[in-house]
């Protein structure tokens, strides 16, 4: 097991040695801090909480500055647990410890969380993939979502019936990608395919499975 | 682009590829992997297209093959390509030669550009050659020399095979 932090710098691709070209998404990752570690007991859950991506001080609170301060860490601008993890360590995590990418190796399954790029109020063919209605003949069905269910009985539209609304801006996770490549000198992992979320935002890795 | 994704992608480069740009006829020593051999297949024809920068640039080659066009689609950096030979200059006007596509016979040819040659042959350092992507060792940056050089010549003598070539075949079309 293992998880890290890290930024979502774009795509790009690389070729491998037998000359075939994989598409590939750059995350710098880390070094992360522990920052604390939840246990059963005590906590209710078990967890590893990291901390990443630089910040001045001053725009910490001091209860912010306090726990990085414990952990030893410089100013981290966001925090995540990992729930039931263990980073790998024989004995268990500890606050304090350093996460990077070199935790990770190529070939090796993962997936990434992130927050998905915000398509706005969409509606339903954009959103859920809904067929267009007939365009000519006089119809003004075009865009329209279509029946959303029975008439007197049940009288009422079932809660989740797929309708227009907000599109994309929720964390989604990928499950199932691979690592390409770890670039343990300038904390970079590569992998293969896309991942969820705009540039610069700031993904979870962990290993899948 | 991120500095990182820059520099992955500036790694990838590869140098001593000739000067070739659209019209241009070129031959491509392709590696292909047939189970557990490999062997090397060559693509010859005339260049429709550059397409992409960097690490990601593609080119894609138009020829005849029994009567029924091919374009094949390469990216130029790809460590496949054992060896890419300029057989002929096309004197073209265009970026992308799309309109060759709706053409068949005489029509579908490309004039030969018999201008300013010499001193492209010679291939002049791409945008490889940044000092990134040089590597310390001088031996490499002597090796890459020799191998431009061997290049440069070989695509003369092709081109001299080439206008023999061309010669036949538009006898046989006529």
């Amino acid at each position: 097991m293992a998880a890290i932090l890290g930024k979502k710098l774009g795509m790009t691709q690389v070729f491998r040695e037998d000359g075939s070209v994989v598409p590939v998404t750059v995350i710098e990752a880390g070094p992360c801090k522990v920052t604390a570690v939840r246990d059963g007991e005590r906590d209710g859950y078990a967890a590893v909480q990291l901390a990443c991506g630089e910040i001045k001080e001053g725009k910490l609170t001091r209860a912010e500055a306090g726990h990085l301060k414990k952990a030893g860490a410089p100013p981290m601008r966001h925090l995540v647990e990992f729930r039931d993890e263990d980073l790998g360590a024989e004995e268990g995590p500890k606050v304090g410890d350093d996460v990077t990418v070199s935790s990770f190796e190529a070939g090796q399954k993962v997936k990434v969380s992130g927050v998905s790029i915000g398509k706005g109020f969409q509606g339903g063919i954009k959103r859920h993939n809904f067929s267009q209605g007939p365009v000519s003949h006089g119809s003004h069905n075009v865009r329209a979502p279509g029946s959303i269910g029975a008439s007197a009985s049940p009288a009422r539209v079932f809660k989740g019936t797929r309708m227009p609304g907000q599109m994309g801006a929720k964390r989604v996770t990928q499950r199932g990608l691979e690592v390409a490549d770890v670039d343990a000198e300038r904390n970079l992992l590569l992998i293969k395919g896309s991942v969820p979320g705009s540039r610069n935002a700031v993904v979870e890795v962990r290993t899948d499975g | 682009m991120s500095s990182a994704i820059d520099s992955i992608e500036r790694r990838q480069l590869r140098q001593g590829l000739p000067r070739f740009g659209p019209g241009d006829r070129v031959r491509v020593h392709f590696q292909v992997v047939e189970g557990s051999r490999r062997r090397t297949q060559v693509f010859e024809g005339i260049v429709l297209r550059r397409q992409g920068s960097g690490a990601r640039e593609t080119f894609t080659v138009r020829k005849q093959s029994f009567g029924v066009s091919v374009e094949r689609t390469f990216p130029l950096h790809s460590p496949k390509i054992e060896k890419l030979e300029v057989a002929a200059r096309g004197d073209v006007r265009r970026a992308k030669l799309y309109y060759l596509r709706g053409r068949t016979g005489k029509a579908a040819r490309v004039a030969e550009r018999r201008w300013g040659i010499d001193e492209e042959l010679v291939s002049a350092p791409t945008a490889a050659a940044e000092p990134e992507a040089v590597d310390a060792e001088g031996a490499t940056q002597e090796e890459i020399e020799t191998a431009e050089a061997q290049e440069a010549t070989e695509g003369e003598e092709a081109t001299e095979g080439e206008e023999a070539a061309t010669g036949d075949s538009g006898e046989g079309s006529a």
